[in-house]
């Protein structure tokens, strides 16, 4: 083996340890390295409790109200099989809007509100004339984006069997 | 033939002739991606106007990753046959890397205060991108830093490519984890934008991509000049009128 290939073989097994520890890694931070948690996080009481943390998801359609002091807005935030409601008092974000991403920090209160100190709007990754996405939507094809890392393009609805329908969000961090 | 150009002797008067040309591509395509992105591509359905930051903001973001893709190759090539032009084009190529690096998060964040609502979150996304900024900062001090010229490319090319790890995390960060940065609107084979738009995004690529060729090749001329004084070659390049 000539020096050179002896030198080439110690770069890319560098590399790929370099890689592999890397990949180890992330893989040991994963939870740190989400920039939100889910309602079906929030549900299975996968996020921190009694912290704060920042729920992500879909401002669910229909269910945006202002209170008559015209500052704080409630609503509720769904990935679609769970949903969490979420109080906020101060000004929302341009694209704030129902049915459209959404990240909020805050805690969940012992009534299983979580209250956002902050909302961030999350948009999608499609960009289009507002006549084509009128369009789009006469056809009843609605753009839907992906919302959540490793989704597909099309938000379906995910069977939950396994737990009985709850109207009401589980109560997480719900401790005196 | 390609080994020719390997030596600096021949690649400077190379570059020299093809600098030029590439620098009126980019200004020519700049100009063209720019009048197509802001006149002929349609108001965004979501976000209006504010969206047309993105003809800036993606073409730099994807040349700040390339530019040091590219680079790992030249410190492949460096460290393994220890030519010396591979080392002159990384440190040709990390200025500009570091400012299409800057110009994404600048942009990033100009477009953020408006549609997400914060210039910046410590997302998966932006923070190696951040990343990404500090490791050109990173190779630009150390080769900076190492007196002995040698040892100042080895050490270079060394943690530009201990580095290169965090391009693809940057890449697929929007599809390991939750981000606040979207998906992927390009990706190769498919789109999810108006055709108009994604050739404004596209050519203005290829203007940054011309506009870093044209900036690297008269950076490493400067460099090869620098390095290589004391040859023959250079001497008599000076003693011309």
């Amino acid at each position: 083996m000539k020096p050179r290939h002896k030198r080439f073989v110690w770069i890319a097994a560098g590399l790929a340890v370099l890689g592999v520890a890397v990949g180890l890694v992330l893989k040991a931070f994963n939870s740190n390295l989400v920039f939100f948690y889910t309602p079906t996080q929030v549900a299975n009481k996968e996020v921190p409790q009694g912290k704060p943390f920042r729920l992500g998801g879909l401002v669910t359609a229909g269910s945006v109200q202002r209170d008559s002091n015209g500052l704080t807005v409630r609503f509720s935030v769904t990935d679609t099989a769970k949903s969490v409601p979420v109080s906020y008092t101060g000004i929302l974000p341009d694209l704030f809007k129902e049915g459209k991403g959404v990240v909020a920090q805050g805690r969940v209160g012992a009534d299983g509100v979580f209250t956002a100190s902050e909302v961030l709007a999350k948009h999608d990754e499609n960009y289009m004339a507002p006549e084509a996405a009128e369009a789009l939507r006469k056809a009843g094809h609605p753009i839907k984006g992906e919302m959540f890392a490793g989704e597909k393009p099309v938000v379906t609805q995910q069977p939950s069997a396994s737990s009985p329908p709850s109207p009401a969000p589980a109560p997480a961090g719900a401790k005196p | 033939m390609l080994f020719k150009y390997a030596s600096p002797a021949s690649f400077y008067p190379l570059a020299g002739k093809l600098a030029p040309v590439f620098a009126v591509i980019a200004l020519v395509l700049t100009a063209v991606g720019l009048y197509q992105g802001f006149i002929i591509a349609p108001t965004d359905f979501q976000q209006g106007e504010v969206y047309r930051i993105i003809f800036i903001h993606v073409p730099s973001a994807w040349m700040g990753m390339f530019i040091y893709l590219v680079m790992a190759m030249y410190a492949c090539l460096a460290l393994v046959f220890n030519t010396r032009l591979s080392a002159m084009m990384m440190q040709a190529l990390a200025p500009t890397g570091a400012i299409m690096t800057a110009i994404a998060l600048w942009t990033g964040a100009l477009w953020g205060k408006p549609t997400w609502g914060t210039y910046w979150a410590w997302d998966a996304r932006m923070t190696s991108t951040l990343f990404l900024l500090f490791l050109y900062f990173g190779y630009m001090a150390l080769d900076n830093a190492i007196e002995d010229r040698r040892r100042a490319d080895k050490a270079g090319a060394l943690l530009v490519l201990v580095g290169v790890v965090n391009v693809p995390i940057i890449y697929f960060s929007v599809r390991w984890w939750n981000t606040l940065h979207q998906g992927a609107t390009v990706v190769p084979g498919s789109s999810k934008m108006a055709d108009t738009m994604l050739a404004a995004m596209m050519v203005m690529t290829f203007a940054m991509w011309a506009y870093a060729i044209a900036v690297a090749l008269w950076r490493v001329r400067g460099i090869i000049l620098e390095r290589e004084k004391n040859t023959a070659w250079v001497q008599e390049l000076l003693d011309r009128p």
